[in-house]
């Protein structure tokens, strides 16, 4: 059975959001120093690197690209053609026309939908199905099949059956992140610790005690694991769902570029999408290392 | 009254798993007083831990039954707490917290909220434990955790505590500390106390009686030593007693001499 898989990061097989580590908490790691050269020190070991990463693309970029003729824009040329799509997010003038931040928050919104509604089925049908060795082997690899469907793929059945676009972007984000939910959500709760359960059988805990006092915070590291997952997933899921279902989100944004041509916006709409996902992948995995306090033993 | 408050009546347990039987415990016979601290001594995987779980309710017994209190014992309760191997406290809850599940637990219906908090704290006090009340397991020592762990079993008020090797990892002098503060636990609430061990001297200084047994399968009581050292012990004395030193010699008679821990049992 592929569920009995004693680490759950590895269920769907997505670079970003696969490799990501679990949200175990640190003790002590935060050791208040008064003193602030070593502080400082930190901080530039920190930043400096990835500044100079980025200063030596963005010259190799411009180095490749900059000749007259090139295909792709330098970004010497993004600036020049884009900066008020970078310097101002937030500005509107009328229906297309909106900084990539308002659209950005279009997308959120429908991701923040999709994805909430995922989290909340998933991790209840998780924990049924964890509890029943019967409805893992049966579902176990119906899920499996299922996860591994393209959200995209999805999106014809979903304009089928709503009729309309937004709702349809949102059951692709639903159906793509719930299956990474459902499944570690499951191993979690199959994963609780023996000690506990006698602990509970000893105290006569009920189900619902059982529930909150219990598996709740005992699969909670497995349970974040899977809506950091999720998380990623519906981020790249609602882009592509944008540019077929339109609207006025970061996805259509593309799209719309595409056909006029304006490749120096797809590039600047490319980064606000890393950067939106890379920090939704932390403030899951910040919330979940909250949550997850202590959980370790 | 001797021997009316628990009875292990001819308890027998066999694992049945992939077609393969196994006798672990065979016709296992023993009467205990109410107030008497009991420890059960044997080879590894003789079944020592087995027979705790089937007086807590944990596992059931094949054979035979377990009555406590004129009761039959067939599942968990309060009314035998236990403190685990490996102390399995909540590492999400701190100290106050697991202990406090407990109490809110055990006494929701007959104590107020405020009563349940000073019980709490009463019992983590009697281990000593109040200081680090708001740690959690992990931020704590093996021996602290093993304290907490106490305190949530004294803190359930039941009949029979049942220690399964409560200071097996623990080093020597934590150990020698943690045994004093059980026996003058076990002095003041008069509980009555079954403590599985492999200590000899932890056996002999802490029990009325000490319950050896033989090697599986199907281990059985092979003999019941009674020890009867006057209390309170003081370890210091107790060691150059003779009541003291002849208990010891009898049980390491028995283990090394009689039933030697044979590897392919
Ligand atoms: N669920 C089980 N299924 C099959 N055999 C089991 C099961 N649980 C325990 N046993 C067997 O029962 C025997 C006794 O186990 P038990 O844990 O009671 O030993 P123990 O005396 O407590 O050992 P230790 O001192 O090492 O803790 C062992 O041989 C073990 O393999
Ligand atoms: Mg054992």
């Amino acid at each position: 059975m592929p569920l009995t898989s004693q680490d759950p990061r590895v269920l769907p097989q997505l670079p970003n959001a696969a490799t990501s580590e679990a949200p175990r908490p640190r003790h002590g790691a935060s050791a208040a120093t008064t003193r602030l050269a070593p502080l400082l020190r930190r901080l530039l070991a920190n930043t400096l690197p990835p500044l100079i990463a980025v200063a030596l693309l963005g010259l190799i970029w411009q180095l490749l690209t900059g000749a007259p003729g090139s295909g792709m824009p330098s970004p010497v040329q993004i600036w020049s053609e884009a900066h008020d799509l970078i310097v101002d997010p937030f500005f509107n003038h009328g229906s297309q026309d909106i900084g990539l931040g308002l659209r950005v928050l279009v997308s959120l919104q429908r991701v923040a939908i999709g994805f909430g509604l995922a989290a909340i089925v998933g991790v209840l049908l998780g924990t049924l199905i964890g509890q029943s060795v019967w409805a893992m082997r049966g579902l176990d690899p119906i899920f499996q099949v299922l996860r591994t469907v393209p959200p995209l793929a999805w999106l014809p059945l979903a304009l089928a059956a709503f009729r309309d676009a937004n709702p349809s972007a949102i059951f692709v984000i639903f159906i793509t992140a719930i299956w990474p939910v459902i499944i570690n959500t499951a191993v979690g709760i199959r994963n609780i610790p023996q000690d506990y359960r006698n602990v509970a059988a000893v105290l006569r805990l009920n189900s619902i005690e059982f529930f909150w006092r219990i598996m709740v915070p005992s699969a909670a590291p497995y349970i974040f694991t899977g809506l950091r997952i999720g998380i990623g997933l519906s981020w790249l899921a609602i882009v592509a769902a944008e540019m077929l279902t339109g609207g006025v989100g970061i996805g259509f944004f593309i799209w719309d570029a595409w056909n006029s041509s304006r490749l120096p916006d797809i590039i600047v709409a490319l980064l606000y999408i890393g950067v939106v996902g890379f920090l939704l992948d932390r403030l899951v995995a910040l919330i979940g290392r909250l949550a997850t306090r202590g959980t370790a033993a | 009254m001797s021997g009316e408050f628990l009875r292990i009546e001819g308890v027998g347990k066999t694992y049945v798993s992939g077609g393969k039987t196994s006798h672990v415990l065979a016709d296992i016979d023993l009467a205990i007083d109410a107030g008497e601290y009991i420890s059960i001594i044997g080879h590894s995987g003789c079944g020592k831990s087995t027979l705790l779980n089937i007086i807590g309710g944990l596992t059931r017994a094949t054979t035979g039954a377990v009555i406590l209190d004129h009761s039959e014992v067939n599942s968990p309760g309060p009314d035998r707490a236990i403190v685990f191997q490996n102390h399995s406290l909540l590492p999400w809850l701190t100290a106050y917290e697991n202990v406090r599940l407990a109490v809110d637990k055990v006494s929701g219906g007959t104590r107020s909220r405020a009563e349940r908090h000073d019980w709490t704290l009463h019992n983590l006090e009697l281990v000593h434990m109040a200081h680090a009340r708001d740690k959690r397991p992990a931020e704590v020592s093996g021996g602290m955790k093993q304290r907490i762990g106490i305190a949530r079993a004294l803190a359930m008020e039941p009949k029979v505590l049942l220690l399964d090797e409560p200071f097996g990892a623990l080093d020597a002098l934590t150990r020698a500390h943690l045994q004093d503060q059980v026996m003058q636990i076990h002095m003041k609430l008069r509980n009555t106390v079954i403590m599985i061990t492999h200590d000899v001297d932890e056996a002999v200084l802490l029990s009325d009686r000490i319950v050896m047994m033989t090697n599986g399968p199907a281990a059985q009581i092979g003999q019941l030593l009674t020890v009867p050292l006057a209390r309170p012990r003081n370890r210091l004395e107790a060691a150059s007693d003779p009541i003291y030193l002849n208990c010891r010699e009898a049980v390491l008679r028995f283990l090394y001499e009689r039933h030697r821990y044979v590897e392919a049992a």
